[in-house]
């Protein structure tokens, strides 16, 4: 199996797609100011294609620690009315949101 | 007034013993604060009636005898991106504007409680990314050495708070960078240490694996000081290191004698030939202290930033999902809630912020995760396993901080590339989570201030402290 | 349908996903309650409601109940991470959900059915819970229609296990013992409360039909299964649903399909899309959880016994089946511990199953009644100092008064059980005065024993034995 390359260029379409999955409306003059910039990023990458990373493990943490846990234990809540007061949109002690047609 | 003390440790001191109270030293910052802010916009919020209670508290309490920490009375510049209970909170980002926390961050609860006083929440790069404090929502921030430049970034508001006065020393964070780069440009220190020694509770999350909090501050000692208040373990990071906060202060002091440090033969190039001949220096006078200057490569750190510009954007575009317009911050009116999400992070976010979460969530999809996530981490482990390697052979390593001094405001901000070329010497630190701090050292072109990195193994703040106490010394012959 | 083969020789495949709450006091990784019924947004802090700057820390307790579940299910508990999945829905917070991904902490273990038919767990892996949206207007109070959604994050960051089995479930039959069994084991081993009307154990089903031998055929997953008994209705109709489409030619469609427990019948919720694009990362704010062998062996050395065990156990008491309604009831409820305790009170074994049965049926603790007054009464009955009936009147007094010496009791109400000479004398005493009904009865209608024994009843003013006087009655006729 060959590894994936990111030779590929980032598309319009990939823009389109990610801007969607990333939930930020971006108009036609965006997609295309995106597209552009993204693949001049990307383009750097070509770079790191040419090391041979097959035996590299990824490193996933800065520091080394394991097994890091807290006790069962209550501790104070938030006071509702002071959290609710910054909701943009609150009623009956709850957050309010438009209605929900797209499923998650 | 000309006799108040200015720097932290000497502010603390004079503050405990009653020989000068709180409430003059915060006076004096708030007077530079009233004179030059409006030129330098350091700040996103003074909060200059709070700080004069906070003041005079101390003050009681050092005339009814009780006791006082170790930064009392010391006048504190905030990043505006830690979280202050009841305080605005905005990461200079128009989708958290006017948002005030219900709590505080770790940091803001242990300076507080070592006395130290907070005057305000300063500038940054929106959402702590960009390197010029371009990037802030509500206006750039300005050097206070030369108003036509950038204070680089994304800290700059709390470098320039510091380099103008404003206060005695700042909090930044730094995730490639984003603490020494302004430091170096402002000319003041800025350290940032160990991932982990510092708790991230409270601080508004750019890249979870890089981010780190630090100081800013007008000596080396001070930056001690302010490390050793903030650092040590925090139960509720799960990052953080459980271990004390080290003492760094009776570092500074203790020289170079003996001490290996390394000078990178195949560093990246590209710095201003007068950056390279200030690094130049810096080794002349670490050896004339008498340590033994040792040639280190790492190979792999011209990938460096290509895999912190993948790495932090991916952690940032999930980070900054939680900007949704639900429970806090900015919502855009829509009938229908994903129409809402899209509508309010398009008009809460800034241009580089969105450039930021396009492509780290393009990384992480699927069909492109392995190709361009999967193998950033595969490079950020060649480049800490460089490290590992020169840390065998020596104790600390020292570069530029930044490739440039102080760039004029516009000059790279249509570049995104050549901003990023700004973190070029910052980031593999950040990779690697190993401390790595800022110290001025003489000036470059325009006679702009100029910052030696150095750069140490995890928890080496001890000896890298040594190096800073010692270059800052020589620092004051230079011409 | 509880046939390996459904009609025209289709084969049913169920894999089930069951999420369990787990019965923690605090979330699974901050320290607000975990209680359900309060008041709206009441159990909340930074974490739970993902405010900026807030970071996960990882409860003890909630992994040591997962590790109970694994350890109960026969896995292998092995070292583990945490990733994030990404998606945005109202009732997230951070706009992902933190849950264990390709490392789970509980791998291949398996569930024994009645009749040693065993079923495969993939995985058991901790994750967050989301909070609960109620949707407002419109006239189902279903999401289509309404107008707008109100968000209580109380039960987010609720710790969940999620048990996935492997698709080994072949009739609804054994979809129902499946979640039964679950059930009787989460609530032996403490792990939840496992109330599926309030969502404290959820039931999703991955059904798919195919003709043996096949290739698996395209699955839907059936949601919103509230009960063991919606279960079976659920996938009978699910996989009648599959099998009259593919009998007409039609595919199935992979999708995700509602349980509608009013109508019978399941509905399409959502396609599969391309757009599930979770984006899957290591969860940089948590670190990895590695539990050592001497950790996993504490828990296993403390686990308590299990169903099947104390099954077994029961019955080799009682002499009641293993797979007698009875003993599956009493273990369930956790009352086979006290029935121990009657027989070690020297009380009779298969009197007290079905004493504690009926007495105790609305407990699902332990029984607050002293042991040996069951005990007593067990052995008045069997001895036949009392009959079945008068047992039954002293049991409920002894139940309604917390206890109670069944022997003075009887002896107060002048219950006492007739000997058999009395017995018989009453026999022939009613075959004298009813001729025509024992003739009957001799001819071999056996109703007519109804109007013999009640006779006697009448005479003996219920203190005879209706077994006995059978018996009698029977041997009568014999002669
Ligand atoms: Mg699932
Ligand atoms: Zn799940």
């Amino acid at each position: 199996m060959t590894s994936p390359t990111s030779s590929s260029s980032i598309s319009a379409a990939d823009v389109i797609k990610v801007a969607r999955l990333a939930r930020l409306d971006i108009d036609d003059a965006q997609v295309e100011h995106f597209t552009e910039q993204l693949a001049k990023v990307l383009e750097h990458f070509t770079d790191v294609d040419a090391l041979d990373l097959s035996d590299v493990q990824p490193m996933t943490q800065a520091y080394p620690l394991a097994n890091v846990l807290r006790q069962d234990v209550e501790q104070p809540c938030l006071d509702r009315d002071e959290v609710l007061a910054a909701a943009p949109q609150a009623q009956d002690g709850r957050f309010r949101v438009p209605t929900i047609n797209g499923e998650a | 007034m000309a006799s108040l003390p200015t720097t932290a440790a000497d502010i603390a001191a004079a503050v405990s013993s009653g020989t000068v109270t709180a409430s003059e030293v915060l006076e004096k910052h708030l007077a530079a604060i009233a004179a030059r802010e409006t030129d330098v916009h350091a700040f996103n919020l003074i909060t200059a009636d709070a700080a004069r209670q906070h003041a005079a508290r101390i003050d009681a309490d050092v005339a009814d005898g009780k006791p006082v920490g170790a930064l009392a009375g010391v006048p504190l510049a905030l990043k505006d991106n830690m979280c202050t209970r009841g305080i605005e909170t905005t990461c200079s980002s128009r989708i958290l504007e006017g948002w005030k926390p219900p709590y505080d961050a770790t940091v803001v609860q242990r300076l507080r409680d070592a006395g130290a006083i907070m005057v305000g929440k300063t500038n940054l790069d929106e959402f702590a990314m960009g390197s010029s404090t371009e990037n802030s929502a509500f206006g750039p921030t300005k050097n206070p050495l030369d108003l036509s430049r950038v204070p680089g970034g994304s800290s700059g508001g709390s470098a320039a708070a510091v380099a103008a006065g404003f206060s005695a020393v700042s909090l930044g964070s730094d995730t490639g960078g984003s603490i020494r780069q302004p430091a170096a440009l402002c000319g003041v220190v800025g350290v940032k240490p160990t991932y982990g020694l510092v708790s991230r509770y409270g601080l508004v999350a750019f890249a979870s694996s890089l981010d780190q909090i630090g100081p800013f501050a007008t000596t080396v000692h001070d930056a001690a000081l302010v490390t050793e208040v903030i650092a040590g373990h925090d139960l509720m990071d799960s990052t953080s290191i459980p271990q004390p906060a080290p003492n760094l202060r009776s570092a500074v002091g203790q020289g170079v004698a003996r001490m290996r440090i390394g000078r990178v033969t195949d560093l990246p190039g590209g710095a201003e030939p007068e950056v390279m001949k200030r690094l130049d220096d810096a080794f002349e006078a670490l050896a004339a202290a008498g340590a033994e200057i040792v040639d280190v490569t790492l190979p792999s750190i011209e990938y460096a930033l290509t895999a912190y510009y993948l790495i932090a954007p991916a952690e940032a575009s999930s980070n900054l999902a939680r900007y949704d317009g639900v429970r806090y911050g900015l919502r855009a009116p829509a009938s229908e809630v994903n129409a809402m999400y899209g509508a309010t992070r398009a008009a809460g976010f800034g241009d580089e912020v969105k450039r930021r979460i396009m492509l780290g969530t393009y990384a992480l999809s699927a069909g492109y995760f392995d190709a361009y996530y999967g193998k950033a981490l595969k490079v950020r482990r060649l480049i800490a396993d460089d490290f590992d390697r020169a840390y065998t052979q020596v104790d600390a390593i020292i570069t530029p901080t930044s490739p440039m001094v102080a760039f004029a405001f516009g000059d790279k901000v249509e570049d995104p590339m050549a901003m990023y070329l700004c973190d070029v010497y910052t980031i593999p630190s950040n990779l690697a989570g190993h401390p790595a701090m800022s110290v001025p050292f003489g000036t470059g072109a325009h006679k702009l201030p100029v910052g030696i990195q150095i750069m140490a193994p995890a928890l080496g703040e001890v000896p890298m402290f040594r190096v800073a106490g010692a270059l800052e010394s020589a620092a004051r012959g230079l011409k | 349908m509880s046939d390996m083969l459904l009609h025209n020789g289709w084969e049913l495949v169920v894999g089930l996903e069951v999420h369990v709450e787990l019965a923690t006091k605090t979330k699974l990784f901050s320290g607000s309650p975990n209680r359900f019924g309060d008041e709206p947004n009441t159990n909340i802090d930074p974490v739970t409601l993902g405010l900026p700057g807030a970071l996960p820390v990882l409860n003890q307790h909630a992994v040591e109940l997962a590790m109970r579940i694994g350890i109960a299910l026969n896995c292998t508990v092995q070292p583990s991470t945490f990733h994030r999945k990404n998606y945005f829905y109202p009732d997230m917070p951070k706009a992902y959900q933190i849950s264990q991904y390709d490392q789970p902490l509980n791998v291949d273990g398996f569930l024994m059915l009645p009749g040693e038919v065993r079923i495969g767990v993939e995985r058991a892996h901790l994750e967050e819970d989301t909070g609960k949206s109620t949707h407002i207007g419109g006239a189902t109070g279903r999401i289509h229609g309404s107008e707008y959604s109100l968000i209580d994050f109380n039960r987010a960051g609720v710790p969940l296990v999620e048990i996935v089995s492997r698709p080994d479930i072949r009739t609804s039959e054994q979809a129902r013992q499946y979640v039964t069994e679950l059930r009787a084991i989460l609530l032996a081993v403490g792990a939840s409360d496992a109330k599926m009307e309030e969502g404290s154990m959820r039931v999703d089903a991955n059904v798919s039909v195919r003709k043996p031998g096949d290739e698996l055929g395209t699955r839907c997953e059936i949601k919103n299964v509230n009960s063991v008994r919606a279960v079976g209705r659920a996938i009978d109709y699910e996989a009648r649903r599959q099998i009259d489409m593919l009998e007409n030619g039609d595919r199935v469609r992979q999708e995700t399909r509602h349980w509608d427990d009013g109508e019978g019948r399941t509905h399409t919720l959502r396609v599969k899309e391309d757009a599930d694009d979770y984006r899957y990362f290591l969860e940089p704010d948590l670190v990895p959880l590695a539990p050592s062998a001497e950790w996993v062996q504490s828990i296993k050395d403390n686990m308590p016994p299990l169903p099947a065990a104390r099954r077994a156990r029961l019955s080799a008491i009682t002499g009641a089946s293993q797979e007698s309604e009875a003993v599956i009831v009493i273990v369930e409820r956790g009352q086979d511990d006290y029935i121990h305790a009657v027989v070690a009170a020297g009380g009779d074994a298969s009197k007290a199953l079905v004493f504690v049965q009926q007495a105790f049926a609305d407990e699902t603790a332990q029984p607050r009644v002293p042991a040996k007054d069951i005990a007593t009464l067990t052995v008045m009955e069997r001895d036949g100092k009392i009959t079945s009936t008068q047992s039954k009147t002293l049991l409920a007094e002894i139940v309604a008064n917390g206890g109670g010496d069944a022997v003075a009791l009887a002896a107060a109400k002048g219950f006492e059980a007739l000997d058999n000479s009395a017995a018989e004398k009453m026999v022939d005493d009613v075959i004298a005065a009813q001729p025509e009904a024992w003739a009957k009865y001799c001819a071999g209608e056996e109703k007519a024993m109804g109007a013999l024994v009640g006779a006697i009843m009448k005479l003996s003013q219920g203190k005879a034995d209706g077994k006995v006087v059978t018996a009698i009655f029977n041997a009568r006729r014999n002669a």
